[in-house]
């Protein structure tokens, strides 16, 4: 009798863990996921910046500053590796790139060349794209870490394998991710 | 916006509608997975009910032989109708998205279309996708100068967002990324797939009832006096007869019913979820006051498909209020109300 109360007893735990192991893989598969996503946004934005840099400078020579510190922003970020240190670098990259369209903002001539517009509208894309991936990726990893953290899931997510995943930081970048209106009514 | 400050009205049906957000996303999904399964087994059942009815009363099947009739041996409308029922069923739930876009006449946006505009609607949508973490949906255009949007199809793999071209011309892109947030707050939470079946039921039961109406009383009149003097009309048959023709009567208000209630609580929801993806609920609120501002009715978007759309198509004026009887025959909450909320939401995110 007491026999099998054990054997029911492990058999409910073992079928616990199971299903938390589970809930937990699924989450960490949302997880990488959504970071693989960020990664797709962010080579997009290295791409497209240059592009755009050439487009622009002919009408803005006034603002060689500007692209060089864009320039050198799109280099760190290119070469930053792990998701703290690639959150920086790219925090840095947009507030550069939010500078730029605030001053584009500044030159009339810009805003009659159809070419620049449709530029412009791919960067506001752009950075809307990286900024929103970011947000999906860090709630997720907020329920991610917070699921390994709460009872009874504390007591197996650590022997199990699972570490809380790191958030994209970006500093203050967060509240200067631009919501450039490109044609106001 | 006063009005709504100061909305005494919203007292009763206020009291019973859940807080958006209490409820999370995959409770959403399986309420409307189930919702969905109810509404087709409902639908399966009613035409039965009407094709058991016409076998009864009209064929003289099921033992009530009609006198001078030949009495059938089996229930051959209800079989009949009850597979139509699980055909179109089917068929409205695997199909029901294209016969909506089909029917307001819209197109779609391929990715290479270059026009500012249309790069400006892919790429917010886009966004939105990311946000809410679902896949890529279908783009669809419909020219109507009215702005107007919905969302339709089966789940976020086979969801489609169509847009008026007169939204497109008169939103900014904050604007245009709150109304297209709010739709993929129903794509994300399958009320899509709840409210395209009853699209595409409703369609169905409006032309099967219309269809059985007209039968029943297209029926020879001495046909009709001759079987009520028959003595095998018991009690209990009357009973029936009148369950039966009050059924085929009510069935398309029933289903009107069914649109409404199915949508008015959903858009609050959705207007908050839709805000949760873009973290700006101004731009949604100042979206739906252009949307309110410009309340023609949108021709090319038919009664059918009203709940559906961001804001009610056909100007109804029964969605600017509160109460039972708007809770029962409109198919949008008050924008006036919607915004309200919205713009509450800012500021406690501002405080």
């Amino acid at each position: 009798m007491t026999g099998l109360l054990a054997l029911l007893l492990v058999a409910a735990l073992a079928g616990a863990a199971v299903w938390l192991y589970n809930s937990l893989i699924g989450l960490r598969n949302q997880v990488w996921s959504a970071w693989a996503q960020i990664d797709v946004q962010l080579k997009r934005r290295h791409d497209l910046i240059p592009n755009l840099v050439a487009a622009v400078q002919g009408y803005m020579q006034h603002e060689r500053e500007l692209f060089a510190r864009i320039a050198a922003a799109r280099t760190r970020a290119l070469s930053a590796t792990g998701a703290g240190a690639v959150g920086a670098a790219e925090g840095a990259l947009t507030q550069a790139v939010g500078g730029l369209l605030a001053v584009m903002e500044r030159y009339p001539d810009l805003k009659a060349n159809q070419n620049v517009l449709a530029l412009q509208e791919e960067l506001v894309t752009t950075e809307n794209r990286v900024g929103f991936a970011r947000q999906l990726y860090n709630d997720l990893v907020a329920r991610y870490n917070t699921r390994q953290q709460v009872f009874p899931t504390n007591l197996v997510a650590g022997a199990l394998g699972f570490r809380p995943a790191e958030f994209f930081q970006t500093e203050a970048a967060d509240r200067a991710l631009p919501q450039v209106d490109l044609n106001p009514r | 916006m006063t009005a709504a400050e100061e909305s005494p009205t919203s007292v009763g049906p206020a009291a019973g509608r859940p807080e958006p957000g209490a409820r999370n996303l995959f409770d959403e999904q399986r309420r409307n997975r189930r919702d969905t399964w109810l509404l087709l087994a409902g639908f399966v059942a009613l035409l039965a009910f009407i094709g058991f009815g016409f076998d009864l009363f009209v064929l003289g099947a099921a033992g009530v032989a009609r006198p001078g009739g030949v009495p059938l041996p089996l229930p051959i409308a209800a079989s009949g109708a009850a597979l139509l029922g699980m055909g179109s069923a089917w068929v409205g739930y695997r199909f029901g998205d294209r016969a909506v876009l089909a029917s307001s006449f819209a197109r779609l946006v391929t990715a290479d279309d270059a026009a500012p505009d249309v790069k400006r609607l892919t790429n917010v949508v886009t966004e939105m996708a990311i946000a809410a973490g679902v896949p890529m949906p279908r783009i669809y255009l419909i020219d109507e100068p009215d702005p107007n949007a919905f969302a339709t199809g089966r789940d976020p793999d086979h969801a489609s967002i169509a847009v008026t071209t007169g939204l497109l011309a008169s939103m900014n892109r904050d604007e245009l990324q709150g109304v297209i947030a709010h739709e993929m707050s129903h794509v994300r939470n399958l009320d899509i797939r709840k409210m395209t079946v009853v699209a595409a039921l409703l369609g169905a039961v409006l032309l099967l009832s219309d269809w059985a109406t007209r039968l029943r009383l297209g029926m020879p009149s001495s046909g009709n006096s001759k079987r009520r003097d028959g003595p095998s009309l018991g009690p209990l048959m009357v009973v029936l007869l009148v369950a039966w023709l009050l059924t085929v009567l009510l069935t398309p208000l029933i289903g009107r019913l069914l649109a409404t209630g199915v949508s008015r609580r959903r858009e609050y929801l959705a207007d908050a979820s839709g805000a949760e993806l873009t973290r700006n609920p101004l731009g949604l609120a100042s979206a739906l006051r252009k949307l309110e501002a410009a309340s023609a009715p949108t021709p090319r978007i038919h009664r059918g498909t009203a709940h559906l759309c961001i804001t009610d198509p056909l100007g109804n004026a029964v969605n600017d209020r509160e109460g039972w009887l708007a809770d029962l025959f409109a198919t949008h909450p008050p924008i006036t109300d919607r915004v309200a909320r919205l713009e509450a939401m800012a500021y406690r995110r501002s405080a």
